[in-house]
């Protein structure tokens, strides 16, 4: 079985996050670059389900120079190979064109599954594991909160507000896991000195097929007219419960703001 | 005036809030036209789509729309889109919701916006990004605007439609019948509302200490109609039910009212509600960050304020 991971390199949860005065993009240069958190339980069901499967594990990630970073620590975890889409003109690329980018690089190669965290923790738009299906015309099994494959079979239980359904489809797939879905796995010395022997394919957009006008800042869909970033919240009240009233003292506020 | 599609969101046959703020958002940009995909169209949820002004009701009614995920609303949508040229596509920005505007994207070759909080006549939309420490304007420039919106985001005001019913035919494409719903577990609530819909939030953390301490926090969210939350750290260590995590890996909330008790205001957690109009904190540490956020906080013992806040509000309003 060939399953694809495709991961994505986010700031550091804890840095502060800040758009470029001159783009509007996401400024990537300020903070330090990590595996986007929900991609390490994608890389780590992939190696569960190629464990069970006989499988291989390829990493797919569309980023610049340094996103090899996050290529190597899931080679680390234990996948097999990578394939690093690297170009300059996919700067700005917005989720339609990053979805048409990837389909360009996945196309092709065979992959049974394709395996996506549900969002990464700086867009936050959750679209692009359902664009790549739509592009690709394969089954969409996303916010999986558990994966079971059986032969060609792959059944999920896809989260959502009122609990979950399950849904089912054949392979080729493409997947997307939800954080509780498993425990990622800690890359081991052995797997960090393995990683560096392992392949990464660096492929430029004209090599994946891409065409130029299709993808970066100037092809995108929708655009950035201005944004600003928020004051800092004025400082509310705060009380110490040292009388003991703590509790009334909040609904004497909430009836004021006519909560209650 | 040019239609604006609004892509209904029901459970079980019973139209959501948010359609309702949605259908309110859509009669400032143009004339609201519902969508409704699958059966169980009744009366009552017909008169409640015309209430909030959908002039027209776009029934595309067959079972195998609802037999598949996410795809078969995309394919409903990108034929309207084709049939009737709307000047936009307003649908609720949820896990759902977001999926099938971005397959509607790809679709339509049109440009996506997610996770608005507001959007003016010129369908410049307004989001929050960054945990909502930066808010940005932006539009969409090709193709129809699919813009998802955030629930709560819009107060839902009543102005009668004509509620026309228009029925759609479609052939759905063999593509998109190809991941099969084959069953639906919906999870005990407590006659809760959902999470993400809710008004207001109470939400509980590392200080609740374990699971039976979220009895206080269910019994406040219960004297308020609210719904609970929980910070990653409480359900990491298992003490509530992994979905109602709030914050970066788990939903972003955007209610009138929420209520951290026990929740330091790691990063994590700050993302996913900081956009909350109201916030009240109850936490034991003084130099707790979630203070930072307080419109009203108390530095206390959690239990000892929260279960006296339930029963004042209990007295209150009894």
């Amino acid at each position: 079985m060939k399953i694809a991971v495709c991961v994505k390199q986010v700031p550091d949860t804890w840095a502060e996050k800040k758009l470029r005065s001159d783009d509007s993009t996401l400024d990537r240069e300020s903070a330090d670059g990590v595996m986007n958190e929900l991609d390490e339980y994608a890389v780590e069901e992939a190696l569960q389900i190629a464990e069970a499967n006989s499988g291989e594990v390829t990493i797919v990630t569309m980023g610049p120079d340094r996103a090899a970073e996050t290529v190597r620590k899931a080679l680390s975890m234990g996948a097999d190979a990578g394939i690093h889409l690297v170009d300059d003109s996919l700067h700005g690329s917005d989720a339609i064109a990053t979805s048409y980018a990837l389909a360009k690089v996945l196309e092709g190669r065979g992959f049974d599954l394709i395996i996506f965290g549900s969002e990464s923790t700086d867009a936050r738009m959750s679209v692009v594991p359902a664009m790549v299906a739509e592009r690709m015309g394969l089954a969409q099994l996303t916010f999986a909160q558990k994966v079971n494959v059986a032969g060609s079979t792959v059944t999920i239980e896809r989260a959502t507000d009122y609990g979950y359904d399950t849904v089912e489809a054949s392979t080729p797939a493409v997947i997307s896991v939800v954080e509780k879905i498993n425990e990622p796995r800690y890359p081991s010395f052995k797997g960090i000195m393995a990683a560096k022997k392992k392949p990464v394919e660096s492929l430029g957009a004209g090599d994946a097929g891409i065409d130029g006008g299709q993808i970066g800042l100037s092809a995108a869909w929708s655009g950035v007219n201005d944004f600003a970033v928020r004051p800092p919240k004025a400082a509310g009240t705060v009380v110490t419960d040292e009388a003991g009233d703590g509790g009334i003292k909040i609904a004497e506020f909430l009836s004021a703001q006519k909560f209650i | 005036m040019a239609e604006v599609l609004v892509l209904v969101e029901q459970l079980d046959g019973s139209v959501k809030k948010v359609t309702s703020e949605l259908l309110t958002l859509a009669r400032s940009l143009g004339e609201p036209a519902a969508v409704w995909v699958g059966g169980g169209l009744d009366d009552a949820a017909a008169a409640s789509l015309a209430e909030f002004g959908a002039a027209t009701i776009y029934v595309a009614d067959s079972a195998d729309l609802s037999e598949f995920a996410v795809a078969p609303k995309a394919e409903v949508l990108a034929q309207l889109i084709a049939e009737k040229s709307p000047a936009a596509v307003l649908i609720a920005s949820n896990a759902e919701g977001k999926e099938v505007a971005g397959r509607l994207a790809v679709k339509a070759n049109s440009g996506v916006i997610t996770d608005a909080v507001a959007v003016d006549a010129g369908f410049v939309a307004t989001q929050s990004v960054f945990g909502g420490s930066t808010v940005v304007h932006s539009k969409v420039t090709k193709g129809t605007p699919i813009i998802t919106i955030r629930p709560n985001s819009v107060a839902p005001e009543a102005a009668a439609g004509a509620g026309t019913k228009v029925a759609v035919s479609v052939a759905l494409s063999d593509s998109a019948k190809k991941a099969k719903v084959t069953g639906r577990t919906v999870a005990a609530k407590g006659g809760r509302p959902e999470l993400a819909e809710a008004a207001i939030v109470v939400s509980g953390g590392r200080g609740v200490g374990a699971a039976e301490g979220f009895g206080v926090i269910e019994s406040l969210a219960d004297s308020l109609g609210a719904a609970v939350g929980a910070s990653r750290a409480a359900t990491d260590a298992g003490w509530y039910p992994h979905q109602y995590q709030v914050g970066q890996t788990g939903k972003t909330v955007s209610p009138q009212l929420y209520i951290a008790n026990g929740i330091s205001g790691a990063i994590q957690h700050r993302a996913g509600m900081q956009t909350s109009k109201t916030i009240v904190v109850v936490n034991k540490d003084a130099e707790a960050p979630m203070f930072e956020l307080a419109d009203y906080g108390v530095v206390g013992d959690l239990f000892a304020v929260v279960p006296q806040l339930t029963e004042e509000i209990k007295k209150r309003t009894s």
